[in-house]
């Protein structure tokens, strides 16, 4: 292999990667579960759902963590992942990461727990505004909340954990922020800025709020009986997305960086494409015309022609809108072989992990291009006349996959698209 | 000397309490009776705002259901970057604007004040209170307010209201996200990954839940409002202050292939982190204007210190050992963490282009008489990041 790329940039390669989703923490146990076609969708147990639509989600329930919060969580949980990731790779000294952090990470904002402890120090009685909060604030011992809840303090307890260099990035495009992470660790390993990057997506956002305000945009699966049947990408009984929660880190180097120090690498980030969408706030443009562009824009930034693709690891939420659209984009991109290629949504089994499902996802594409196996898109029971795919259906599928891409699209008009080869 | 990959400023788009433009920016600071503030203090007390001056938005986003589809942050946003787009003339230039690329610095949005009041006052009653907080968020909260919060959504709003689609990136992180926005266009433009950026971000000060944050970190000015050097014999402290910033950031080459005239010229961003023991940031400040070769004849420094006392009075001692006229933007703008180092490197093109540095904010900073040759461009964040950049002639 070259160390550059058909357009003379150093190659960028996978040397280690971590993962956490609702079927559970490191490669090996995701990947087993995952080709079992199994759900890691459940009732949520985290808070009471009385009065809600959506009683599902993919949660992480099984990591502990102090001071319960979304960024704390998402903090532990990326924590984790970076050090199966950095130690798959073997890379730099503990505490001495050889290269920026680049995380994927989802808007933060003081959460009811917190909002309600502050109200009740307030000692006010029949009526409490924000008046009364700010006047308890004022009184001190809140000082913990404004640390947590900044939107920078993820990055920065993972930068000085991991001694990652300089200023930790903290990106949202929504549900493509795990696509956005990898892509702008990639532009700085080819600008030369650095010979490795460590690249993290992670969403811990499942509470009462947050389920609402996507419930209220019609965007959920209400499907709560059973569980692990409410995500059904590509099906034509599909109704809604499962939140989900979960992380997965990546270790980026350039090709010559991890050769140089005898490492093994794993997969190749051929290429990366962006569009926006100017069409509408949740709506991807009728014509499909971002999400045709972007895939493109992805395939030339990787040399690649549509024919080299092997496989295509959806974006594939389950919602109406989603599906219909990513088969307008693909069919458009592939032409007749867009019906023939294989497309798999992860999320048929691990639900929507939003931030962190770009990074989660492309994680799950360099397993299935190193495995030789198609997870596949689980709960396809009824075939949508309008959306020919081959989504792998229910089962596992062995394939020899040279070059794969992973979509991903996020409410905003952001979307992203990857192009990955095996190692060779 | 000149090189076609040079990060060029073409465009800027600037409001805040000063003004919805340039001039009022410049003539506000250059008021020869000398810099007095705008300040609201009747509506938080007794925290004061720097309230953002009143917004023709029609003028920059025409449809009213857009506007409707957006809360204040995003309006500021939106309308700023619109200004940014005509400033540099490429407003409407659809085909251009389609391979343009973004990167916005951003927080998240307003929240629906009478809904939490209701939240707060009934829940400890409640006889089931998850059950009653799931009743009333799904039964008041607007459908479209959470697009109205979405760190992303200011993004999302500048694609379909000015049409900038080639690409996309929101970055998070309060002070940090808003320089690290403008060193990744400018290091994107050097290495031909891109021509043409907008990058900006936007502040609403204007809100109880921002005050509610700052002041669970014991982090706001209470009276007297003074200016962020003075306030540092009495405790410091944060004036927080409505700002929408966007600059158009350009290569030289494209600049000069559409006779695009320059504000000035971004010589290089530096960005770091650091624990914020003692001296630490200023060994990263110092670290960053060695790297940035700043030439200190004939030159002036634009802080953004943010009158947080530790952070603040560190970088006072590092600036006086330099010796240069300095100006503290917050004094001006309040404090507006996302945009405020852009807000300052907007400051920073316009004395550029004007040949000069404004006047004095305030009796601890000294006047300059003579030409701008350079400036350099500071931003500590009020809890994390060090920021340099240095702009020069373009």
């Amino acid at each position: 292999m070259k160390d550059t790329d058909h357009l003379g940039r150093p190659v960028v390669v996978v040397t280690g990667m971590g993962v956490i989703t609702s079927l559970g923490q490191g490669q090996a146990d995701n990947w087993t579960a995952l080709t079992r076609g199994v759900s890691g969708v459940r009732r949520i147990s985290r808070f009471p759902t009385g009065g809600l639509r959506t009683t599902i989600a993919g949660t992480v329930d099984f990591i502990p963590v102090e001071n319960r919060s979304g960024p704390a969580l998402a903090q532990r949980l990326a924590e984790l992942v970076i050090e199966e990731a950095v130690a798959e790779a073997a890379i730099g000294r503990a505490g001495d990461f050889p290269g920026p952090l680049l995380l994927a990470l989802p808007p933060i904002e003081l959460e009811w727990p917190q909002r309600l402890a502050v109200a009740a120090a307030s000692g006010a009685n029949d009526t409490v505004t924000y008046d009364d909060l700010v006047r308890a604030a004022g009184q001190g011992g809140f000082e913990a909340f404004h640390q947590r809840f900044l939107f920078g303090s993820v990055a920065d307890y993972l930068a000085d954990r991991f001694g990652t260099k300089g200023s930790p990035i903290a990106t949202s495009t929504a549900c493509a922020s795990g696509g956005t992470a990898i892509q702008l660790g990639v532009e700085a390993i080819r600008r030369g800025e650095t010979g490795a990057a460590l690249v993290v997506g992670t969403d811990a956002s499942v509470n009462p709020e947050t389920l609402i305000r996507f419930s209220l945009l019609s965007a959920l699966s209400t499907r709560n009986d059973p569980p692990e049947s409410a995500s059904r990408p590509f099906s034509k009984d599909r109704e809604g997305f499962v939140m989900a929660e979960g992380a997965g880190a990546l270790v980026l180097e350039s090709l010559a960086h991890a050769r140089a120090r005898g490492a093994t690498v794993l997969a190749v980030l051929e290429g990366c494409g962006e569009v926006a969408d100017g069409f509408h706030r949740t709506r991807s443009s009728p014509d499909g015309k971002p999400i045709i562009a972007c895939m493109r824009n992805a395939l030339v930034d990787a040399g690649l022609a549509p024919e080299q693709i092997d496989y295509i690891n959806a974006h594939g939420t389950g919602t109406p809108e989603n599906d219909k659209m990513e088969w307008v984009g693909v069919s458009a991109v592939f032409g007749d072989r867009a019906g023939s290629i294989p497309i798999s949504s992860n999320k048929s089994m691990i639900g929507h992990s939003l931030t962190a499902a770009g990074a989660v996802e492309a994680i799950f594409t360099v397993l299935t291009i190193q495995n030789g196996l198609l997870p596949p898109t689980i709960n396809y029971d009824i075939p949508d006349p309008a959306l020919p795919v081959d989504c792998v259906p229910n089962v596992a599928r062995p394939a020899i996959v040279r070059h794969a891409i992973s979509n991903s699209f996020g409410f905003g008009g952001q979307n992203v698209c990857l192009v990955i080869r095996g190692a060779e | 000397m000149a090189h076609e990959r040079d990060a060029l400023i073409t465009g800027i788009g600037l409001v805040s309490c000063l003004g919805a433009t340039l001039d009022a920016h410049w003539a506000a600071l250059n008021d020869p009776a000398g810099f007095s503030p705008v300040l609201d203090t009747d509506t938080f007390p007794p925290f004061a705002v720097h309230p953002m001056a009143a917004l023709d938005l029609d003028k920059q986003i025409p449809k009213r259901g857009d506007q409707r589809q957006m809360e204040a942050w995003q309006r500021i946003g939106t309308f700023a970057a619109g200004l940014a787009l005509d400033s540099a003339g490429v407003k409407g230039d659809t085909d251009l604007l389609s391979h343009m690329d973004m990167i916005v610095a951003a927080g998240g949005g307003e929240r629906d004040y009478a809904v939490d009041a209701g939240i707060l006052s009934g829940y400890p009653k409640a006889a089931d209170p998850g059950v009653f907080l799931n009743e009333r968020l799904v039964g008041d909260l607007r459908p479209t307010l959470f697009l109205a919060q979405l760190s992303n959504l200011l993004a999302g709003n500048i694609s379909i209201v000015h049409g900038v689609t080639g690409s996309s990136r929101t970055f998070m992180g309060e002070e940090a996200a808003g320089a690290d926005a403008v060193r990744i266009a400018c290091a994107r433009i050097a290495a031909g990954q891109g021509d043409i950026v907008l990058v900006g971000g936007s502040y609403n000060a204007q809100r109880p839940d921002i005050l509610l944050h700052y002041e669970m970190g014991r982090l706001l000015r209470r009276a007297p409002f003074d200016g962020i050097w003075s306030r540092q014999q009495s405790g410091g402290g944060m004036i927080l202050g409505s700002v929408g910033c966007f600059l158009v950031i350009e290569s030289r080459a494209h600049a000069s292939r559409r006779a695009a005239q320059a504000f000035a010229h971004v010589a290089g961003v530096r960005t770091d982190r650091c624990r914020r023991e003692p001296a630490q940031a200023t060994a990263n400040a110092r670290a960053q204007i060695d790297a940035l070769r700043f030439d200190p004849t004939g030159s002036a420094v634009i802080s953004g210190a943010t009158g947080v006392t530790a952070p603040t009075q560190e970088e006072q001692a590092m600036l006086a050992a330099l010796g240069l006229p300095v100006r503290a933007t917050a004094t001006a703008l309040g404090h507006s963490l996302e945009p405020s180092f852009l807000a300052s490197l907007g400051l920073a093109a316009l004395s550029v282009r004007h040949g000069r540095l404004f006047g004095p904010l305030e009796q601890a900073e000294a006047p300059m008489a003579g030409p701008l040759n350079q400036v350099l461009v500071t931003s500590w964040g009020h809890w994390r990041g060090e920021a340099a950049a240095v702009l020069a002639a373009a």
